[in-house]
Order: structure tokens, then sequence, then C-alpha cells
């Protein structure tokens, strides 16, 4: 194996070893917490189903933010639906044969990495021109707009101007699989965008990107509503009950 | 207009967004609990030496014990969506006031001594020390925060603003730096068994004192008992109900709906309180205490079912909360949930047809409706979601002619609070109050001028006192709040009753209860 392609191949070992254990370890720790007292923001369902249905509009729909706020809400749903399509596009590097709804989805992935850059832009002009969201920006959260960006564009680049090698880059991948991986392109390029995304992977579990498992935890979304007919009550509560 | 030592915010008719301005309201803090309010409530008297290790300390312990806690602390992408939706943020232009920049005051303390990226790059992430400074600004912006989680509505993760306030409360009770407002009623509940500290034989004068009102207006003997062993209905609500206008307008109406129901109701000297303040210092062993009385008057009171007065909170500790703090209440009759709401009980009845009203007797009003926040977004009433809208406006239409909603954008679940609720209702913090209620007061001010309203019903004691100060502030009548059991009452069609002479063996019984 060149030098580089170790390097990479490392690097995303360990990206994946991060990303994978990080969130693990925070969805364990999530779980595992308890929620002692019913705190669902009323008008609430009171069936399970109810929740199912309410948690599906909130991660699909984005149904809060909507409410909340349009400008955030038409960038950051762009932004989060065009990664989704990238991301769909991307299985085809990680899979052998390609599955025909990868392939169908091919070309909108396209449109969907031209979707992301454009919510990205909109996302990170909101933290200049209005002056609560720049009250509330920390530097992280420049960065890792700067980051989505970078990998975006990055991306795009490859696919429109300065194309590379993508079926050595599959080989790499399926490769990594079994840890002996042909030689990666030494496209500068690529080696960014791969750097980059590795990059996001690895700080996944230590940033703010815990909003995707954490939604799915909050409280005052997944709960029933439906305290009178059923008691409910934390593990830590009961023992003070004994007492 | 009441006289004010701060500048009263000029209502507009639309809802604008100030811009931010940092430290308007830093100067503003609650008085101090003294060690004596500190110490019945299980909390240290004053500041601890080691404060900042202990503080840590409660926050790990915090951590792992609420879900909420960890998820809202991870979770915030700064996304904005919650910064021009909380009262105080609009009635101060304090950023520290938007939710998130109150959360990030612990926030920025989590990441620092909970989060990897905090202990590494604490500049990067927004992450601080824990310093008297940081604590100072906890005491002034989490006694800024009324609970009305308004924020959660619009954050896309749920993140409610007031598990964080009710953490950094316990937290900072928990190393001796108490609100003295919570603290020194929360001792009263335990010490006599209710916020304003009203004796068990003033309640009993108060009551006798309504019965002969009520008589001589309506010529109808309606009872207000209390500690009427074997009754069938325990109602609790707040003392306010007992003391002040319009409270007690309400408590007279409960009297009379109780009285065409036929059913029998007392109160109960022991559990003389709806309020749970446990909840806005957030101390689950404080409410849990708070709470168990209810279940202690019940038993002793061997009553078959509970109902709540008019009181937001309340109400949120007795929906969602009582079966937790103090159930299974597999004693009561299972015909009926536990608790019930007066709303409910009234409504009901209506349906049933067992209430008539003359409206126009309501007709020297024209109605407006204020969702109580701990109502709208915290509870239900009735068996579907959303109970908690439709029912008090049934049974204001059932009671008036003239009623008319404020503006969709402020009621329902996206009601704007009344600017006291959370602990918050104390001279001390007056400024607070004023500029907080701005946005409520708003949308009254132009129901008021396109509709022609003169009065705003509401059901929590705590935006009924809260309106009855603050209101004239703004050139209001503090009249112009009333409860919607007073709206009942003034309508109701009453039976006369069979049984108007045995006023004094009740009492008789009602003494050796209790």
């Amino acid at each position: 194996m060149s030098f580089l392609t170790t390097v990479y191949a490392y690097l995303y070992y360990f990206a994946a070893l991060v990303l994978l254990a990080g969130v693990t370890f925070k969805v364990v720790q999530y779980a595992r917490t308890p929620a002692p007292l019913k705190i669902p923001t009323t008008p609430a369902p009171t069936t399970k189903a109810g929740v199912v249905l309410r948690m599906t509009r909130e991660v699909v729909l984005f149904e809060s933010l909507f409410r909340g706020n349009k400008w955030t809400w038409i960038f950051g749903w762009i932004f989060h639906f065009g990664l989704f399509l990238v991301t769909l596009r991307h299985l085809r590097y990680f899979m052998e044969p390609v599955w025909l709804p990868i392939e169908l989805v091919q070309p909108f992935g396209i449109y969907g990495g031209m979707a992301m850059v454009v919510g990205l832009a909109g996302l990170w002009a909101r933290r200049f021109f209005v002056d609560r969201v720049r009250y509330i920006s920390s530097p992280s959260d420049h960065l890792i707009l700067a980051l989505l960006i970078a990998i975006g564009c990055t991306g795009l680049l490859m696919t429109f101007v300065f194309h590379t090698d993508v079926v050595a880059v599959k080989s790499f991948f399926i490769g990594l699989y079994s840890f002996d991986p042909p030689p990666l392109p030494g496209d500068p390029l690529l080696l960014l965008h791969l750097f980059l995304v590795a990059a996001l992977m690895i700080i996944f579990p230590y940033s703010k990107l815990l909003h995707a498992p954490g939604l799915f935890f909050s409280p005052s979304r997944n709960q029933v509503d439906n305290p009178r007919e059923q008691r409910h009550i934390a593990p830590w509560a009961k023992r003070l009950e004994q007492e | 207009m009441a006289k004010a030592t701060f500048e009263v915010p000029e209502l507009s008719q639309y809802l604008d967004v100030p811009p931010v301005t940092p430290q308007t309201m830093a100067h503003s803090k609650p008085f101090v609990a003294k060690p004596e309010f500190q110490a019945p409530l299980g909390f240290p008297g004053e500041l601890m030496d080691d404060w900042q290790e202990k503080a840590l300390d409660k926050m790990g312990e915090l951590l792992g014990k609420y879900r909420s806690l960890r998820v809202y602390l991870d979770s915030c992408v700064k996304c904005g969506s919650c910064t021009d939706k909380c009262h105080y943020y609009l009635g101060t232009k304090d950023p520290k006031n938007m939710p998130v920049g109150r959360q990030d005051l612990m926030r920025k303390v989590y990441r620092r001594y909970f989060t990897l990226a905090g202990k590494l790059f604490p500049k990067l992430v927004g992450a601080e020390d824990f310093t008297k400074d940081v604590l100072d600004d906890w005491y002034s912006y989490f006694h800024q925060c009324s609970q009305c989680r308004r924020c959660s509505v619009f954050c896309p993760y749920g993140i409610d603003t007031a598990e964080i306030s009710m953490a950094a409360r316990e937290i900072m009770d928990s190393i001796g730096v108490g609100q003295k407002y919570c603290n020194e009623i929360i001792g009263k509940v335990y010490t006599i068994g209710n916020n304003l500290g009203l004796p068990g034989p003033a309640l009993r004068d108060t009551l006798e004192g309504l019965e002969e009102d009520v008589f001589d207006e309506t010529g109808v003997a309606v009872r207000y008992p209390i500690d009427q062993v074997g009754a069938d209905i325990l109602l609790v609500t707040p003392s306010a109900d007992f003391f002040a206008e319009p409270h007690v307008d309400g408590l007279i109406g409960y009297g009379k709906v109780f009285h065409e129901a036929g059913v029998t109701w007392t109160l109960s000297s022991h559990a003389s309180e709806a309020a749970n303040f446990g909840m806005f210092i957030g101390s689950y062993d404080n409410m849990r205490r708070v709470a168990q009385r209810i279940r202690e008057a019940a038993i002793e009171l061997k009553v078959k079912r509970i109902v709540f007065g008019e009181c937001g909170h309340a109400w949120r500790v007795a929906y969602s909360f009582l079966n937790t703090l103090a159930g299974p209440w597999d004693f009561l009759d299972p015909r009926y949930p536990v608790p019930q709401h007066i709303c409910e009980f009234t409504y009901n009845l209506i349906q049933e047809g067992k209430l008539t009203f003359d409206k126009g007797e309501n007709d020297d009003k024209v109605l407006t409706y204020h969702d109580s926040c701990n109502v709208a977004r915290a509870s239900r009433m009735g068996d579907t979601p959303g109970g908690q809208f439709e029912i008090p406006r049934a049974i204001i239409r059932a009671t008036c002619n003239h009623f008319y909603d404020m503006d969709e954008d402020t009621i329902r679940d996206r009601t704007f609070c009344c600017g006291g609720g959370g602990g918050l209702l104390t001279d001390d913090l007056m400024e607070l109050r004023v500029k907080g209620a701005k946005p409520r007061v708003e949308a009254l001010n132009n129901v008021m001028l396109e509709k022609g309203v003169t009065h705003m019903a509401a059901i929590c004691a705590i935006c009924k006192s809260q309106f009855t100060k603050v209101l004239p502030y703004y050139g209001m009548e503090m009249d112009q709040i009333v409860s919607l059991h007073q709206l009942v009452s003034n309508a109701i069609v009453l039976t006369p009753s069979l049984d108007g002479e045995d006023d004094e063996d009740d009492e008789e019984e009602a003494e050796e209860a209790a």
C-alpha cells in the first residue's frame, strides 16, 4: 500500500470507530437516563401510534421549526433533504452490487448536492445578518457550517469540473472491508473531500451534531400524554417511596 | 397609572422583535432566601465555601436523573427558532432572555466540565468556567424564566428551557442560593398548609362569609364546606381563592356548580393549597412532599374524587405529576379521572344539560380568554388532545354572549405567559413582570381596540394576580381580569336547595373532623 492509501485507510477506520462508538455511547446514555416526569409539550398525542406520527413529522418535515421560523426552516430543510439524497447517492461506493433504488437515485443525488450547499449558505448567512442568531453563534457553529459547505463544494467540483477515478475510489472503500484496500487516486480534491468527511465523522459524537439522535430522546416530543391513565415513575423516584 | 421606577414598554399593534441589547436586565434579581427559609426545604442556609465543586456534583447528579436535561444540553444547534419567542426577551431586549441565551448559561458550564470538546477547546465551543460571575448570571436570569415552555413549542428538538431553569434553581438551592419568594412559600405550606399562610379557622371564617354572601345575593343556600368527612369530592384550589378578587369569585362559582350538580364536596384545611412551588424550584423531593398532602387529605376525608380549582401550574402538577408523585389513586372512584379540573367538571354538566345559564347576566362584559401556559402547553382537559383549549372556551360561550379570541399567534399552545409565572410573582421582580407581560397585553389591547373587548378571563391564580397588578402599568384597569368561574357564577341559574337549614349540624361535623 502506498503511504497515502495507508494513511486514509487508517483515517477511515478511526473515523468509523469514533462515529459508531461515540454515537452508540451517547444513545445508550440517553436511553439509560430516566425521564422521571411526563413532560410532553401539549397538545400531545394520547397514544403511542400518535407519538410515532408526531416524531415522524418532526424528523421528515421539521414541523416545529416550520412553526418557529420560516427562513430557518426553508434553508434547514433544503440542506437536510439535500444531504439525505447525497448520502443515498454515495451508498454506491460502499456496496457491490448496487441496489436498484440507489441506482435510481443517482441523478437526484447531484441536485441534492447543490441543494445542500444552497441550504447551508442560507443558514450561514443568517448567522451574520440576524442579530439574535449572530449573538448565539460560537466559533464551532461557523466551523461546522464551513466544514459541511467545503464537503459539498469539493464533491460538486469533482462531479462537474475535476473528475476523479470513481471506480478506484469505490475499490478503495470496498477494499477497506477486507483490510486490504487498493490504492486511492491521488487527486488533491478527492483527498481533501475525504479528509473533511472523516473529520465530520470524528466530531459528530462530540458536537451539536448530536441533535440527530437527541431528537428521538426528547421527552417533550416522544412521551405519550396519558399521565392520569398510567402511573409513570422512574426507578430512582420509586426508591423514595420505599423510604 | 401605577408609578414605575423603570420604563414601561410602549404597546404596538404588531409584534415587533427588538434588537439584541445585552445586559438590560442583569440587575434584576429576586431577594435571596435567608437561612430560616432554606432549612425547612432541606437546603443549606447560605452560599457554601466549596460551592463550585458542590454545584458541579449536583449538576452531574441531575444529568444522570433527568433525560431531559442531558438531551437538551447536547442537542441545541443554535438555529435561532426560539430567539424571538420568549415574552421576557420581547419585553426586555436582553439576549440572555432568549431561550437559547438562557440555556447557554448552563450549557457553557456543562460543556466545560462534562464534554470532551469543552474540556479541550473551551473557546471554540463556547464553554466557560463556573465562576462567581457565571453564578450571579444564573441567579439573575434563571429567575427571569417563568417556565412557560413557549420556546419548547417552536424548537425542532423540543428543548424545554423550563427543564433547564428548574435544574439551575435546584443546583443553586443545593449550594445555599435560594430564592426567598418560592422557598418561604413552600415552608408555609409545610407549617400552615397553604401559600398564603391562612390557618384553618381563617379559612372556615371566609367560607362561612361566602355562604352568607351568596345566600344574601341569590336567596339560595349554597354550601362551602371544609373538612367534611365522607364528601364525594375533595376540591383542591389555590389559597388565593379564599382571599382576594378576582380569585374568590371563582371559588363562589365552583360552589354554585357543585350545588347544581347535587354532589357533596369539601375543601381540606390540610391540603388547602393547589399550588406546588416545588416545581418552580425544580425540586422533586419538595414537589413530592407538597403533593403528598393531597393524598393524606383524600384518605382522611374519605372522598371518592379529586377536583382542582383554577390554577395553571397546579393543574400541570396535578394532571401530569400527581399520579407519579402521590399515586396510585386506586382507592378513589375509578369512573373518574384523578384528578379532574373544575372546567372539566363544569363542562361535563353543561354537556349533560344539567346547568341552566342566563347569559344576559354577563352582558356588561365583552370577553376574551387567556390560555394559561401551564394548562395550554403542559396539560390537558377531557379526552382529546387540545381539550384544554376547547373546554374553557366552550364554558365561556355557554355563559356569555360576547366572546372574541385574541390573535391566533398568541393563544392556545402559542399563548403568551402573563409574565408572573414560575415563581416570579413577587414585588422584587416588578420590572421584569411588567416588561414580560408586554406581548400578552399587546394582544389584549388589540382585541380591545378591534372588538371592543372589556374583560379577559383566565383560569390561573398567578395569571389573575399578575394581571391585576400589571395591567394598571399599561393604563388598563385591574378588574379587567376575571376568573372563568366568575362568569359561570354570574350566569348560573340556581335551584333552591331543600336542605337549606342544616348549616349548624354541618359545622359541628366539620369541627369534629378537624
